[in-house]
């Protein structure tokens, strides 16, 4: 086992390298830089504080030596200077880095447990009322656009109803500590995590659903009935177990994508987190800040894939670890 | 011999707070109270003199001061300096600073921070090089006198003064530091009527008040958050919900304006943008194809249903552009050749120009909902005179790159204009603008020496009048020539609870801070 985990992490470290320099290039395809960006949010119609700009930013150096000085950063695990918001790329990724976490990791665990729950509680009942609304629900979850969803939520509990706040992470200034601050957040994380952890409940529910009705038909099954064990151990112990595989394997896409945030989710919310910083460095042209997330999150996909498997391990005996 | 005639004595605190917002001040201010307001997007940061995009002026205009403070027809008014007075030969600009202010940290503001400020704004903004070009000397008398002495007269030399482009910047902290790593900048110490207090990224920035500001009984209100919200919608519902106080103008798309606007207790204005001016038009790319003629750009002109753009597309607010110039900017004239909504005269002026329906591509700018609509409407208009339009899509910085290399025909855009046709109309269409990477210049390409001429001599003409004379004459040309097609003097709303008073009283409105402002309990 030890043997596979090394050998996993050694290419892990190959792709990240390959992610770093494809990324480097893509985004320096992208029209305009940030010095651009940056002159034209000052008005700027002087060439030298724009000249000034580029070399402030290594930009006026070619693109090889670029390249060279940021991998050589990377590898020394240094993810350089934002341009733009003037501070080390690895310190702006950390202080976002616990309000992400915590909105995905909710988000996650609420489409994990819900969507199993629903989707066993539909394939149980395959063909009743029951499964009919799940089936229909998860349907209507899965197809409609996250940010739709969020202004719509919005709307209705924050506008209408005046029950949820509508932005933040917590009520400015209002000093709440201890108990009181724990709620507030919480006040402020229902919705977005709410409005993320629908699209993935409905894809779990409907993978979990569709994967016990076919292990029922499973010839271990009829021999565990034919042994007299009772419906709720097989339920449990046979079919649920043999159908997570596949839930397992979407569940450790989305956690390698926890890191990375929500983009649309935390727009719209004002949420503080990573999904936001990267979305904002994309349309400021902020290089090292865009590559340094991308590089946090794909080591995350990574590191997570490996994770998957090992579960994958523990789940299914038969699978085995092969170098 | 210099004749001084002071322009301004001490009449600071009355003359700056009470002419401009007479209703507001008919009742008395009351102390305390917090002012939730948005800023969008998040600075990048708030050191001023480093820094001065839009979103850091705003928040900033709080923490720093300029010399000057302007009413919103442009006049100065007393700032850090209590007085000024300028030489008859228009050279020597002398100005009397505020005694007993005090940076945040406690040193003595003085003439020594002046002169500092300026040396580090000479190489940090990106206006200051030119702003500042005409200057020969700086002299300090005393420690609350400073004189300035020009290489000639130089005009808009009395409208640089404000916070934005020239924000006092404490020498005992910056001295002999690297300017763009000293830790002070994630601290920044001002004159201002508010201290800067707590920045949580992505969330919040906090500012308290001043306690040892040097006008008394200001600044009235306690604290100010600036709430960063990205999306415009989630902007417009923390407002209606209560949770915001203050929109900046811009803050929400247009078209949220007339609903919020509606909501009890709230007010809106337009006011405080009269030294930006913001004034709206399209690039016409003056070098090749169709919009390299003539005939084609005025035809431009009679196709575009401007007053359409302003009534529905912008709910009502700004202006149809007359010209180079907006009306609130010094020297404007209205006796241009002006250009009616006249779709027929559109189409006979292509048929002499001989247009045969070449595709022209039109570059809408990226900034929301609202400007794309406005570049929907003028493709249907171009599309009704027979111009065969194609729209491209593009991000921000993808925009700049396009205008800044001149890969486009039509191209909106909008510039502030800084007061003064010399600050921010000339830089569009003088020849020496013509800089290839830079999308703030003449990105058009239009060159006329007779213009290039005119507004060499405006800058520096002396008195007034001549100035006058000289502006005039080039706006006529210019909109014989069409350079580029105007389109709208902007107008960004600023809306607000009526409540919370005071909030726009100078040119540069929330810009310039919220000394003034107070809350009706």
């Amino acid at each position: 086992m030890l043997a596979f985990i090394a050998q996993r992490i050694g290419k892990a470290v190959i792709v990240l390298l390959a992610i770093v320099v494809l990324n480097f290039f893509l985004i320096r395809m992208a029209p305009g830089d940030p010095a651009l960006v940056m002159a034209g949010e000052a008005g700027a119609s002087d060439q030298i504080f724009l000249t000034q700009l580029r070399e402030k930013f290594g930009l006026d150096k070619p693109l090889p030596v670029q390249l060279y000085l940021y991998v050589k950063g990377i590898v020394s695990l240094d993810l350089g200077f934002s341009f733009r918001q003037q501070m080390p790329v690895s310190k702006l990724i950390m202080d976002r880095l616990p309000a992400t976490l915590l909105l995905t990791g909710t988000a996650f665990a609420i489409s994990l447990a819900f969507g199993v729950l629903f989707g066993t509680l539909a394939a149980r009942r395959a063909g009743s009322w029951t499964d009919t609304a799940i089936t229909v629900l998860a349907l209507i979850f899965y197809a409609t656009p996250l940010f739709w969803v969020a202004l719509m939520a919005i709307l209705l509990f924050s506008v209408t109803m005046d029950w949820l706040p509508s932005f933040g992470y917590e009520t400015v200034g209002a000093g709440y500590t201890g108990l009181a601050h724990v709620l507030d957040v919480g006040a402020h994380l229902i919705m977005p995590a709410t409005t993320i952890g629908l699209f993935f409940m409905a894809t779990y529910a409907r993978m979990t659903r569709a994967s016990m009705l076919e292990v029922k038909r499973l010839d271990f099954v009829k021999t565990a009935r034919a042994k007299g064990l009772r419906d709720a151990v097989i339920q449990r112990r046979h079919v649920l177990r043999n159908a997570l595989l596949p839930v397992v394997t979407l569940a450790g896409l989305q956690a390698g994508t926890l890191v990375g945030g929500a983009v649309l989710t935390e727009t719209v919310f004002a949420w503080p987190g990573i999904g936001r910083l990267m979305y904002e460095a994309l349309l400021q042209r902020d290089y090292n800040l865009l590559l340094g997330v991308f590089v946090v999150c794909s080591a995350m996909v990574l590191a997570f894939n490996l994770i998957t498997d090992l579960i994958y391990r523990s789940v299914d005996p038969r699978i085995e670890f092969a170098a | 011999m210099l004749k001084q005639f002071v322009m301004g004595l001490a009449v600071a605190g009355a003359l700056s707070s009470t002419a401009f917002t007479s209703a507001a001040f008919a009742q008395e201010p009351k102390a305390g109270g917090v002012v939730n307001a948005v800023i969008q997007p998040e600075p990048p940061g708030l050191m001023l003199g480093l820094v001065q995009n839009g979103p850091t002026q705003m928040v900033s205009g709080n923490i720093y001061e300029g010399l000057l403070r302007y009413s919103p027809k442009l006049e100065p008014l007393p700032g850090l300096a209590e007085s000024w007075s300028v030489s008859e030969d228009g050279k020597v600009y002398s100005f009397k600073l505020r005694k007993g202010v005090t940076w945040h940290d406690g040193k003595p503001f003085t003439s020594a921070d002046v002169v500092f400020s300026i040396e580090f704004l000479k190489q940090t903004h990106p206006r200051g090089r030119n702003n500042l070009l005409q200057v020969d000397k700086i002299e300090t008398p005393d420690e609350q006198t400073v004189v300035f002495t020009l290489k000639q007269p130089f005009g808009p030399f009395i409208g640089i003064f404000e916070v934005g482009s020239m924000p006092m910047i404490p020498k005992h902290i910056y001295e002999g530091t690297d300017f763009k790593t000293n830790p002070a900048n994630n601290t920044p110490i001002g004159t201002g009527p508010f201290m800067f207090k707590e920045w949580q990224k992505g969330s919040f920035i906090k500012l308290v008040k001043n306690p040892n500001y040097y006008i008394k009984g200001k600044p009235n209100l306690d604290e100010i958050y600036w709430h960063v919200i990205p999306d415009a919608a989630a902007r417009s519902v923390a407002f209606e919900t209560g949770k915001i106080d203050v929109l900046p103008g811009g803050s929400v798309e247009n078209f949220d304006v007339p609903r919020l606007s509606k909501l009890k207790n709230v007010c809106v204005t337009g006011a405080g943008w009269e030294f930006f001016s913001p004034h709206s038009w399209l690039w016409l790319n003056n070098r090749s194809g169709p919009t390299a003629n003539k005939k084609f750009r005025q035809a431009l002109m009679f196709a575009i249903d401007r007053n359409f753009a302003k009534d529905v597309i912008w709910n009502g607010l700004g202006k149809v552009a007359t010209g180079p110039s907006g009306s609130a900017i010094k020297y404007y004239t209205d006796a241009v050749t002006k250009y009616d909504f006249n779709p027929a005269k559109a189409k006979a002026l292509l048929k002499e120009a001989g247009y045969n329906g070449e595709k022209v591509r039109l570059l809408p700018l990226p900034y929301g909902e609202t400007w794309q609509r406005w570049a929907e409407a003028v493709k249907q208009n171009l599309q009704d005179v027979g111009i065969n339009v194609e729209m491209i899509a593009t991000d921000v910085p993808g925009w700049n790159q396009k205008t800044s290399d001149w890969d486009y025909d039509i191209a909106f855009t909008y510039l502030y204009q800084y007061g003064d046709p010399a600050l921010g109309v000339s830089r569009n269409y003088v020849t020496s603008q013509i800089v290839k990477g830079n999308p703030f210049n003449n990105v058009e390409g239009y060159s006329n020496p007779e213009i290039d001429q005119l507004f060499a001599d405006g800058a520096v003409a002396f008195p007034d009048a001549k100035r006058q004379e000289i502006y005039a004459k080039a706006q006529k040309i210019l909109t014989d020539d069409v350079p580029v097609a105007w389109l709208l003097e902007l107008q960004f709303p600023t809306i607000s609870r009526c409540n919370v008073k005071n909030l726009v009283t100078t040119a540069i409105g929330v810009n310039d801070g919220f000394r003034d402002a107070w809350i009706e309990k």
